[in-house]
């Protein structure tokens, strides 16, 4: 369970998020909306600990890492987070199961098991027989597909994507998204799809949008 | 170590610069290596040598090259303390129309054998020789005993005659048998102690006593007993000093051959740095990345940190065998000194030290860590939030640096530049050099920054963008003259260091060649001698105007300490013959003035003035430091004596060299075959000043022809690396170049902007470069040689040659610039804007 409440954050002292509070169940997965420059991705990275915010409360399944330090936000982050971007950010000179199986890596877990576990994964975003394959083989779509496998192999327990859909063209991105609801619900994980469109909004289970007075339903 | 494949491959990715890091790390420690291995091959083989000639001596008496009294022996034999002592009468001689030298050792055989078994003589059982005969071989006058080796040399066996010269007289020897025990020492030879005294005109002189101690008596007792019994100037010293003594001659040679190694080394150590900034800034993005999904800043540093060690680790391993494949070819090129002479005559041979070659990996390991640090550390300090979305090269681009880092090390070099020696070595001023280089590359962003602020935004389209680039990230111009930078003040100070020396060299000669002809009795060592009557019959010669003779010998000045030259010969009461380092100091009358070379003012604090006491013929005589001159033939000291105070002190009246003036009008030539007609059967050799000076010159250059070899390497890899500097930052900057040809840019004006912005960040290179290259220099002159040699030089910068190189650099690096870039612009420009790798 995702809790938030009352989190504030500004940027030379102009107020990005305001006010904001947010909770999410296990298996839910919400759309954020809001227009450029409102502070969405700012959110992102506050839940991610990669921002820190100037107040609130952050929660993640009770605990409150609002205030952790580096090491115990880095810990939280290989440990309970999935990351899915619009920049794919998928390391060239790894296969692609190498690619998937890196947060298994990062948590030090390698072997069979974790070559079974990322194949799965691939296979789940129907990349299964590319498993070898380099990154620069592959088409947009393909990488973001990749990406959403990276991002649950570990299983999160909060999946956050930024724009995963910014570079594909409107099939392919409605492929993406609905792979990613799916994977996050089955999982019985918890997802934050920020995004501009709201072809992509309307793939999540609700949408909320975010103003610069806060969250809206 | 799962992680290894997300960092290490990015080495593979970047095959180019990864490769020329290695090949520098690779140079640098296969140099360092195979100068360890041959010296310390020459120095094993050397200290073999010196064990089978001083046996199982405790202690030895030591004194002048000249020798001592024999007497002393009489005296020492009869000490309780002693249990046997064998004195030896060591001559050099050479075979009469040949160069081959030998080393011959007179030996009391009846004292021998408690002491030097090894050098025990076979007599060889020739025919027609009764056994008693052959018994008593070893007795008889013109016997010699000739190891195995020095019969395969000169090309004898037992019961052959062997020509050679005593004095300057022939002296017909047979050669008698072998010494089974020394068969490997090519030059060795031994003779009854009574022959070599009458046949070398050496009546009642020995050179060395070696002595056992009774049981139970230890070394250092019986030496403060018996050093009372000893005349001045002799000493009684352990054996194994002068194996010591060799290492220390060798040692700053050879130190500054492992410096220059330890250059090649640091120049890998930017190249790393070069490539991991370039390669840390291109996977910006990438490593931001890392870090959201869990990577923690530590491992992040850890990682990177890895791929240096990884290129260091490939690079010193190779280098280690190579280096032991080019000790092997030196050895059998150069011989154990790498053709500085102080090992003639040996053949080592090569052992594989586990413990030095893993100093070297671990050096070079250490190299490819410290360039990988600070670009590590910068990546690791970048905050993932806005690394994920700021554009590839704005990380290094707003950097400064390090700025107040390098100027700490800058200005700590100087400080360190006043540090004595420690061990003999100039450790100051090898730290000193390491931290101006460092120091300077550090400085290097606000370089180029000063720089950027004052090209003018004007002119066409490609001044303006190079201009602006500069302006905007003076830091990536930085990285990529880091290289050119390095190389540049490594190769200046060589060649600035070098060319002083050459040239000191050059005038020093023609100083103390004054004369029209050089006179000496053979080449050996100490073998040859003008006896005053050949003396006078020199100076009788028609066509000699003037004669000056000089007598050599050495003179140990205090136990445990090598040997110091002494040179006797006519010299002014104000020095103005001697290449006089300052001015000389008047000497009141009565006093007997002495010259004292550098390496006596620093080794010993002499000083213009000072009362110091020589021992000279046995006894104390105190004389007066009346200057200081330049010797850059020997290190260890040498002093210089009036040769009318030198016979008035010793009543020596011999000679080794003359120095002759020609009357007007004679001919050289003519003059000069009289000379050596007059010493008889070809014992004399004469030379003209010219000969000598270019066979110096040509000794010198074969010295530093190792330091050529090895300055070539590094403007190669250096040169290299700034080639794959400008590569990697032409990749990483497809998208802009096919921006720039999307709104209109030709490809020849991408091609200008490039070469300009190649020349200017080369133009900084090569500008800190002198810079930091003149500094270096100064420190290699007056810190490093003086300390390691003990000479000093005047200042001689080759500006002509100095700015050819950095002319040609400069071109060099614009060019690869330019083709860096038509690599990168091959690419489809429209690809190249969508491209997001
Ligand atoms: N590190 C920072 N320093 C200063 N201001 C920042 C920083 N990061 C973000 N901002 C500002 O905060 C505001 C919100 O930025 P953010 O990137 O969150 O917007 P966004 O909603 O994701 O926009 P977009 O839809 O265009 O991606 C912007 O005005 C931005 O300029
Ligand atoms: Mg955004």
């Amino acid at each position: 369970m995702l809790e938030i409440s009352n989190l504030y954050r500004q940027f030379n002292n102009r107020p990005v998020l305001k006010a904001i509070s947010l909770r999410l169940e296990p298996g839910e997965y919400v759309a954020i909306t809001g227009e450029s420059g409102v502070g969405k991705s700012t959110l992102l990275n506050v839940i991610a600990g990669l921002n820190r915010p100037d107040r609130g409360r952050l929660a993640l399944d009770g605990e409150d890492y609002a205030a952790l330090g580096e090491e115990a936000l880095t810990r939280l982050r290989r440990d309970k987070l999935g990351f899915v971007f619009q920049a794919f950010h998928i390391l060239p000179h790894l296969t692609l199961r190498q690619n998937v199986t890196l947060p298994l890596w990062l948590k030090g877990q390698g072997g069979p098991w974790a070559d079974r576990q990322a194949e799965c994964l691939l296979d789940a975003v129907g990349l299964a027989d590319r498993a070898e394959s380099w990154p620069r083989e592959l088409s947009g779509g393909e990488m973001q597909r990749v990406a959403i496998a990276r991002a649950l192999v570990h299983s999160p327990r909060l999946v956050l994507a930024d724009e995963p859909t910014g570079n594909l063209d409107p099939t392919n991105a409605a492929r993406v998204l609905r792979l990613l609801g799916e994977r996050i619900r089955t999982a019985g994980s918890m997802g934050i799809l920020v995004t501009h469109s709201p072809d992509a909004a309307r793939s999540a289970d609700r949408v909320l949008q975010l103003t610069p007075e806060g969250l809206r339903g | 170590m799962r992680l290894a494949p997300v960092f290490l491959g990015s080495l593979v990715r970047r095959r180019a610069a990864t490769l020329l890091s290695f090949a520098a790390i690779v140079l640098g420690v296969a140099l360092g290596m195979a100068v360890q291995a041959v010296n310390q091959a020459a120095l094993a083989e050397f200290g073999r040598g010196l064990r089978t000639l001083s046996g199982v001596a405790d202690l030895q008496v030591v004194g002048p090259r000249g020798g001592f009294d024999e007497a002393l022996y009489a005296r020492l034999a009869a000490r309780p303390e002693v249990a046997q002592a064998s004195p030896v009468l060591e001559v050099w001689t050479e075979r009469i129309g040949s160069t081959d030298t030998l080393h011959v050792l007179g030996l009391d055989l009846f004292a021998l054998g408690a002491v030097t078994p090894a050098l025990w003589p076979q007599p060889a059982k020739l025919d027609g020789q009764s056994e008693r005969e052959a018994r008593f071989a070893a007795l008889a006058e013109n016997n010699l005993f000739l190891s195995a080796a020095a019969q395969t040399v000169l090309a004898v066996q037992p019961g052959d005659r062997l020509r050679v010269y005593a004095g300057t007289q022939p002296l017909e020897l047979r050669v008698a048998g072998d010494l089974p025990g020394a068969a490997e020492d090519p030059q060795l030879a031994v003779m009854d102690i009574a022959a070599v005294q009458k046949h070398f005109a050496r009546i009642g002189q020995l050179t060395r006593i070696d002595l056992r101690l009774v049981d139970g008596l230890d070394a250092q007792t019986a030496r403060a007993t018996l050093a009372p019994l000893l005349p001045a100037g002799v000493w009684l010293e352990a054996p194994q000093t002068a194996e010591g003594q060799a290492a220390n001659l060798s040692r700053a040679y050879r130190v500054n051959l492992t410096l220059l190694a330890a250059m090649a080394l640091v120049t890998g150590a930017f190249l790393v740095f070069s490539a991991q900034a370039l390669s840390v800034v291109r996977r910006h993005t990438e490593l931001a990345f890392l870090r959201a999904i869990g990577l923690a800043r530590h491992q992040l540093f850890f990682w990177l940190l890895a791929e240096g060690a990884l290129v260091g680790l490939l690079g010193s391993v190779v280098g280690v065998v190579l280096g032991h494949g080019l000790a092997f070819g030196l050895l059998k090129l150069l011989g154990g000194d790498l053709g500085a002479g102080f090992f003639a005559g040996l053949s080592p041979t090569l052992k594989f030290d586990l413990w030095a070659s893993g100093i070297y990996v671990l050096l070079g390991v250490g190299a490819g860590v410290a360039g990988a640090w600070l670009p590590a550390r910068e990546a690791a300090s970048v905050a993932p939030a806005q690394a994920l979305k700021a554009s590839d090269d704005s990380a290094l681009s707003q950097r400064r640096g390090y700025p107040g880092l390098g100027l700490i090390l800058i200005v700590a070099s100087a400080p360190l530049c006043v540090l004595p020696p420690i061990l003999g070595l100039p450790i100051g001023g090898y730290l000193a050099i390491f931290g101006l280089l460092t120091g300077s590359v550090l400085w290097l962003p606000m370089l180029a920054s000063g720089l950027a602020r004052v090209v003018p935004l004007r002119g066409p389209v490609p001044v303006r963008l190079a201009a602006a680039r500069l302006r905007a990230a003076p830091g990536m111009s930085a990285v990529a003259a880091t290289g050119v930078l390095a190389s540049v003040a490594l190769v200046a100070a060589m060649a600035i260091m070098v060319s002083s020396l050459r040239d000191s060299v050059d005038v020093w000669l023609g100083q103390i060649l004054p004369a029209d002809l050089y006179l000496r009795a053979g080449r050996a060592q100490s073998g040859g001698v003008l006896s005053e009557a050949l003396q006078v019959q020199l100076t009788d010669v028609s066509g000699v105007a003037r004669v000056q003779f000089t007598r050599h010998d050495s003179l140990r000045l205090a136990p445990g300490q090598p040997p110091v030259a002494l040179l006797a010969r006519p010299v002014s009461s104000d020095g103005r013959e001697l290449p006089l380092v300052g001015s000389a100091r008047a000497v009141a009358e009565g006093e007997t003035a002495v010259w004292i070379s550098e390496a006596l003012y620093d080794l010993r604090g002499w000083r213009p003035g000072d009362h110091v006491r020589l021992p000279l013929a046995g006894s104390e005589v105190q004389v007066r430091v009346a200057g200081i001159w330049r010797d850059y033939a020997r290190q260890t000291g040498s002093l210089m004596l009036d040769l009318a105070d030198y016979r008035r002190l010793t009543g020596d009246r011999s000679a080794q060299d003359a120095a002759i003036w020609l009357a007007p009008g004679a001919d050289a030539l003519g003059v000069a075959e009289a000379l050596k007609a007059a010493g008889g059967s070809g014992a004399l050799e004469v030379t003209v000043p010219g000969e000598i000076r270019a066979r110096s010159l040509r000794i010198f250059d074969r010295t530093f022809a190792v330091t050529y070899v090895l300055e070539a390497a590094a403007v190669i890899i250096g040169l290299a690396g700034v080639a794959a500097s400008f590569a990697a930052l032409a990749a990483a900057r497809r998208r802009e170049f096919g921006l720039l040809r999307h709104l209109g840019l030709t490809r020849g004006q991408i091609g200008s902007l490039l070469a300009l912005e190649g020349s200017l960040a080369a133009g900084i290179g090569i500008f800190g470069g002198l810079t930091v290259g003149g500094a270096i220099a100064w420190i290699l002159i007056e810190v490093v040689n003086r300390q390691s040699f003990h000479w000093s030089m005047d200042l001689h910068v080759p500006w002509v040659s100095l700015l050819v190189f950095a002319g040609t650099l400069a071109t060099l690096a614009s060019l690869a610039a330019v083709l860096a870039g038509r690599q990168a612009m091959r690419e489809d420009a429209v690809l190249a804007v969508r491209e997001d790798w």
